[in-house]
């Protein structure tokens, strides 16, 4: 039933990617990718919700009646939240604020409800723990890489700090929420491209 | 942050301008999954603005009336997460009560809203903006009326898009997102015209 950690490492990071493959969980983090800096913190602290809420989970199956269970994962997902939320009013209040609303939308992050549902329910409390924090990460990288093309093209900058020359004609539309839709239509169709090829080829 | 909008301006910059789904990205995750199917599409669409609706109003006494006054914010997160499940699951109750034929129809989409961001988005929104008692009622409904009409669009242009070629690798969620940018460019268009934010 439970795979070796390196091949629950591979599925979640490349073959069963949370974005582009599961599709889940795209609303909250979209909102930020204009910005490498707000995507990086963001994405860090769904890795963080996402383990540890698998890790709770886990520790707490043989407890939660399964009838109330959504609700109670629920709390739990919104108890790290609210300490991921805390942390950052107090040590990166700036970024605290441009984030905005969403940092309490994790806890509606269908990612992390469909790892606590599909992967934590059934198995031990170590390997969930790793299981969520690679979903976490395989999300992440997707997010930033699209977070890197948006703020290069439509601000001239990473990480807040210029790059390309003055003359460079900025792409607004890269920092306006439509290209983060193209962006993610366009990464979803080279992973899908390259998995289809790699199946082909078998 | 000005809090003396007009109300009619919030109305109808959240259905059109600031697009809860369009341009804060609220929302997505049934939307890509419902959207394949029209009918669906319209239920859940109606089931989100009914629900909107209520939670909007019910988070606010919720915010101005308790939590601010006992100091207890940080838990907005929490509360407002029971707020909306116990509304969907007495408006489920009223329904299933009131009319077995709408319940029939709306049914299935009311418990899948729980877990919908834009419902705990536009409470927190509501917030973060700080939004009067008749604002956050304008502000809900045309969220949910916004949502409602772009899921319905996706949904009808999708049934085109079927007998369209796209290219394998494109097919499904990939040719669904760059629809919703094209979307999003439409209805962001007009954004100069009502500014709220």
């Amino acid at each position: 039933m439970a795979d070796r950690p390196s091949v629950i490492m591979k599925k979640n990071l490349w073959n069963n990617n949370p974005i582009f493959i599961q599709i889940l969980g795209i609303c909250s983090t979209l909102a930020v990718t204009n910005n490498l800096v707000n995507t990086l913190i963001m994405t860090v602290g769904l890795v963080f919700v996402t383990g540890f809420t698998n890790l709770s989970v886990s520790l707490l199956k043989e407890l939660i009646p399964d009838r109330v269970r959504m609700i109670i994962q629920t709390l739990i997902i919104a108890f790290y939240v609210i300490i991921v939320d805390i942390v950052l009013r107090a040590y990166l209040p700036a970024i605290s604020r441009s984030l905005g609303p969403y940092v309490g939308l994790i806890i509606t992050n269908c990612i992390i409800m469909g790892r606590a549902e599909g992967f934590a329910r059934s198995n031990p409390p170590v390997i969930s723990l790793w299981d969520g924090i690679t979903s976490g990460i395989g999300y992440m990288w997707v997010l930033v890489m699209i977070a890197f093309f948006r703020e290069l093209l439509g601000s001239g900058s990473l990480f807040g700090i210029k790059i390309l020359p003055d003359n460079f004609t900025y792409w607004t539309i890269m920092v306006m929420p439509p290209s983060a839709f193209f962006l993610l239509g366009i990464v979803i169709w080279i992973c899908k491209s390259l998995i289809l090829k790699k199946e082909g080829g078998k | 942050m000005a809090p003396d909008i007009n109300p009619f301006v919030i109305f109808i910059a959240s259905i059109f301008t600031s697009n809860i789904l369009l341009s804060n990205f609220l929302g997505m995750c049934s939307f890509i999954s419902i959207s394949k199917d029209m009918k669906s599409a319209n239920g859940l669409g109606l089931a989100v603005t009914v629900v909107l609706g209520f939670t909007g109003i019910i988070n606010w006494y919720v915010l101005y009336y308790i939590l601010i006054p006992l100091n207890l914010l940080y838990l907005r997160y929490i509360v407002f997460i029971i707020v909306i499940a116990a509304t969907v699951q007495v408006l489920e109750m009223v329904i299933d009560r009131l009319s077995p034929a709408l319940y029939m129809s709306l049914g299935i989409f009311l418990p899948l809203i729980t877990v919908n961001c834009a419902i705990l988005g536009a409470a927190l929104f509501v917030e973060i903006r700080k939004y009067d008692l008749i604002q956050t009622l304008f502000f809900s409904i045309g969220s949910g009326l916004g949502w409602w009409l772009a899921i319905m669009a996706l949904s009808a242009i999708q049934k085109k898009l079927k007998n369209a070629p796209v290219p394998a690798g494109l097919k499904g969620p990939g040719i669904t997102l760059i629809t919703i940018g094209f979307m999003a460019m439409a209805f962001i268009g007009f954004s100069g015209m009502v500014p709220i934010q």
